[in-house]
């Protein structure tokens, strides 16, 4: 296999684009620091949310151990040596050196390391790093200059590898206090790869051989690939590149599609350990086009101005994996099924930087049925349940304390009332992944702001049930009483309310299998649930894994809907059809 | 039936100069002028947008005057809480409006319930108005109102209309959703309720026979405006008007629906 390049590489996929992304940091500036007020409301929100979810596990709804011991874990209890967050993209790469330098720290310093592992790209990472959310996660110096600060880069000696850090270690630091610590040797960067056997026929070896090849091959993309300025776009114009036809494509199936003789051409990670197991040939960057990957800790300065020895731990990983080392691991992820923790143990010891990290379970997947493996990982899928049970149960909750009283308020002004509904009916068109993204640069990562994002969802079913229920409410009746003497509000509390509940319940229900299924989605900004397993088995093209998320989602939504429907029914006034 | 009226005594229920302006400048009441002696039933004819239920419901202060004065009792209303106001006058709606969860028993006590009445008396009396308009209230108390037919619902709501034995008693088409032989029978009915209990009624209706029989008088109203208030024999031997004669001649051509 030819290995071109070095100071040419390519991306990561660093995260689908969400509209947040372009909110982001380019718009606020070297002044786009966190404030201290900033900060302090983020603890006070982060507290509350957590009290909330800590009090919504132990609602006796089914949650078991599972919900309790979860929103435990994610109380800041851990002793007074201070603790960390550290964060990663939701790829295996990233979550593994996120886990190296997580198992590093633990056992090289005295601070308790929590684990926001899988937030959904570099954009929800940046944020969540500058919003201080995280305090590190690892990240790549092309990224960094080519999304994060916006820059072009730059061809020959001015655009390498050593200029590329320099240039981003000055930027983040004078803009957001963000350092880059010394990289840990490898790059991983895009590059453009073919089969062996193509590249023999057609006498590939270079992007420019390629270019002139390309009108009759087909090539499967990364979603990123496609859209970034340093992916298809820059590259067709640099090597006047055009294909048969372009088809973006998830990471793992695109190998998938190679393998089957279905695609061509396929983008690819330098670090990628498929890349061996495929028997793929990447192709030179002759023109120097790709900038340079190389990955490094990104930390928060007030992180390391608290807690000086992550630098010192961290300082021990620098120069010390190379990408053939990294393809080895990445593979035992992508093929081999193994866990982040139990492929960093093993990454450390063989570095001679092994702690007593916490075993973890191996993963021996060859043979297992799906019931056995569901029974392996009953812990993870308990907590997993308990998380997205305190999470869509608490954002209904506050839906139900939201709209309930807002409809009732809109059915006394009338006039307001379509504007405001047609309004909140806004929130439902916009995607739920870029709503989580919106809450970000707001409320950070983690459980709040995808509570947030999930109450928004919740309101429109229940205000325009309430407030219809309440103003259709057997209109007769509640004009005699009115006539005989009772009250607008006991008219509301005896008769309007009790008639309209049926309906305001079925908004409930609506919500609620809404809030059941949009949290699956809040995984990607790091806040747990069932979605966890489904992002990550997407990531790793591991249907078993997406199924245990997406089973447990599906039968907890049905079962929620259930529940409420019982409740529905004792509800439902007597004397009523 | 005239000499019935006390012709010195103060008018229960009065409208002077009354006109009511909706809002966008329909003019349902025009310079109405109306009183009912207590004790009286007068019932108020008219076609629809005649202004006749508009008419009525001033008096509960469910509908505010534009211009004039209407009194209750000989005191005007707009002084008064319109709750405590309502809760001594009965009103019986077209459709019944039941409170459709609530049992028959329930329904009845409202005021007395409202009035913060002890629970002994409230049934006392919920018994005894359900015996008034010829329900069982053993029978039909527990019942709920959508196991009821139309007259049943009809004779409930009276009942709660005069559960609080008020003085005054509204009533806006109470039989106008009936079938031909239930009105009939429920006429009767009330017929002999009014000579029993003496209430001042004021009673709308598009039926010109209903007015007939049930009134002690009758109001026609056309546009806003009363044509003519008399009692039934004058009103049929001497309609004021062409409209008035108009509406006699279409009862006689319709018989007696």
């Amino acid at each position: 296999m030819s290995r071109a390049r070095t100071d040419a590489g390519g991306g990561r996929r660093r995260a689908r684009r969400t509209r947040a992304r372009r909110a982001g940091p380019t718009r606020e500036g070297p002044e786009g620091m966190p404030s201290p007020l900033r900060a302090a409301a983020r603890r006070t929100a982060r507290g509350i949310s957590l009290a909330l979810l800590g009090a919504l596990a132990l609602v006796p709804l089914a949650v078991g151990a599972g919900g309790a011991g979860a929103a435990a874990a994610d109380a800041p209890a851990q002793g007074s040596t201070g603790r960390i967050v550290v964060g990663s993209k939701n790829f295996e790469e990233s979550r593994l050196l996120a886990e190296l330098f997580a198992q590093l720290l633990e056992a090289r310093t005295g601070l308790a390391v929590e684990r926001r592992l899988g937030l959904a790209g570099t954009q929800v990472c940046f944020e969540a790093l500058r919003g201080g959310a995280i305090d590190l996660y690892p990240e790549y110096t092309g990224t960094g200059l080519a999304s994060i600060l916006g820059a072009e880069p730059k061809p020959g000696p001015e655009g390498d590898a050593a200029a590329t850090l320099a240039l981003v270690r000055r930027e983040f630091l004078a803009r957001w206090d963000l350092h880059w610590l010394a990289p840990l040797g490898f790059e991983n960067a895009y590059e453009i790869a073919v089969p062996r056997r193509l590249a023999e026929a057609r006498g590939l070896a270079s992007i420019s051989d390629l270019a002139r090849a390309a009108g009759d091959l087909r090539a499967v993309l990364g979603y990123e690939f496609v859209e970034r300025a340093d992916g298809l776009p820059g590259l067709a114009a640099a090597y006047g590149l055009e294909f048969a036809s372009v088809q973006p494509m998830q990471q793992a199936l695109k190998y998938r599609a190679v393998a089957a003789g279905e695609a061509d051409v396929l983008d690819v990670y330098t670090t990628d350990g498929r890349l061996a197991s495929h028997d793929l040939v990447v192709l030179a960057d002759d023109r120097g086009f790709f900038p340079p990957y190389q990955a490094a800790p990104l930390v928060r300065g007030a992180a390391l101005a608290e807690h000086p020895e992550i630098a010192a731990a961290l300082s021990l990983l620098a120069g010390a994996l190379d990408a053939e080392t990294m393809r080895g691991l990445n593979l035992r992820l992508q093929e081999g099924r193994e866990e982040e923790p139990a492929v960093a143990r093993d990454a450390l010891a063989a570095l001679g930087l092994a702690g007593d990290a916490p075993a973890a379970a191996r993963d021996s997947a060859a043979g297992e049925g799906f019931g056995a493996y569901l029974w392996r990982r009953r812990a993870q899928l308990a907590a997993r349940t308990g998380e997205h049970l305190a999470l869509s149960a608490g954002a209904l909750l506050l839906g139900v304390l939201a709209a309930v009283p807002l409809g009732l308020a809109l059915e006394r002004r009338r006039n307001a009332a379509e504007p405001i509904i047609r309004a909140v009916a806004l929130t439902q068109t916009v995607p739920s992944l870029a709503l989580l993204a919106f809450m970000i640069p707001l409320l950070g990562v983690g459980p709040l702001p995808a509570l947030v994002a999930l109450w928004i969802y919740s309101l429109f079913p229940i205000l325009r049930n309430t407030y219809t229920g309440v103003r259709d409410a057997d209109p007769d009746a509640v004009a005699a009483v009115l006539a005989l003497g009772m009250t607008e509000r006991r008219a509301l509390a005896e008769i309007r309310l009790p008639l309209a509940a049926p309906v305001i319940m079925a908004g409930v229900r609506t919500a609620a299998v809404i809030t059941v299924g949009t949290a699956t989605l809040a995984a990607f900004i790091g806040a747990g649930g069932l979605g966890e397993p489904i992002v990550t088995g997407l990531q790793l093209a591991d249907t078993r894994m997406i199924l245990s998320g997406a089973v447990p989602a599906a039968l907890l939504a049905l079962a929620v809907d259930t529940a409420l429907a019982l409740l529905e029914r004792r509800l439902r006034p007597p004397g009523i059809d | 039936m005239t000499e019935l009226i006390p012709a010195s005594a103060q008018p229960a229920l009065e409208a002077r100069a009354v006109a009511v302006t909706y809002a966008g400048g329909v003019r349902a009441l025009d310079g109405v002028d109306l009183a009912v002696a207590a004790g009286e039933t007068v019932a108020l004819v008219g076609e629809s947008g005649s202004g006749k239920s508009t008419l009525l419901r001033l008096f509960n202060r469910t509908v505010e005057p534009s211009a004039g004065e209407v009194l209750v009792g000989g005191e005007p209303v707009a002084g008064r809480d319109p709750v405590a106001l309502r809760r001594g006058i009965g009103y019986v709606p077209q459709e019944g409006g039941l409170i459709p969860h609530w049992t028959v028993r329930r329904n009845v006590e409202l005021v007395p319930r409202l009035e913060g009445w002890e629970r002994g008396r409230r049934r006392e009396r919920a018994r005894a108005a359900l015996a008034l308009v010829g329900l069982d209230p053993e029978s039909f108390g527990g019942r709920h109102p959508r196991a009821l037919s139309g007259g049943q619902r009809q004779r409930v709501a009276i009942a709660r209309a005069l559960a609080a034995d008020p003085p005054v008693v509204l009533l806006d088409e109470p039989f106008g959703a009936l079938d031909a032989l239930t009105r009939r029978a429920l006429q009767d009915e009330f017929l002999a309720l009014e000579r029993r209990l003496g209430k001042t009624m004021l009673l709308v209706t598009h039926d010109l026979d209903e007015a007939f029989r049930l009134g002690h008088r009758v109001a026609v109203l056309k546009d806003g405006r009363i044509r003519q208030v008399a009692p039934p024999a004058e009103l049929a031997a001497r309609p004021a008007d062409d409209y008035v004669r108009s509406l006699l001649d279409r009862r006689r051509a319709g018989g007696a629906g």
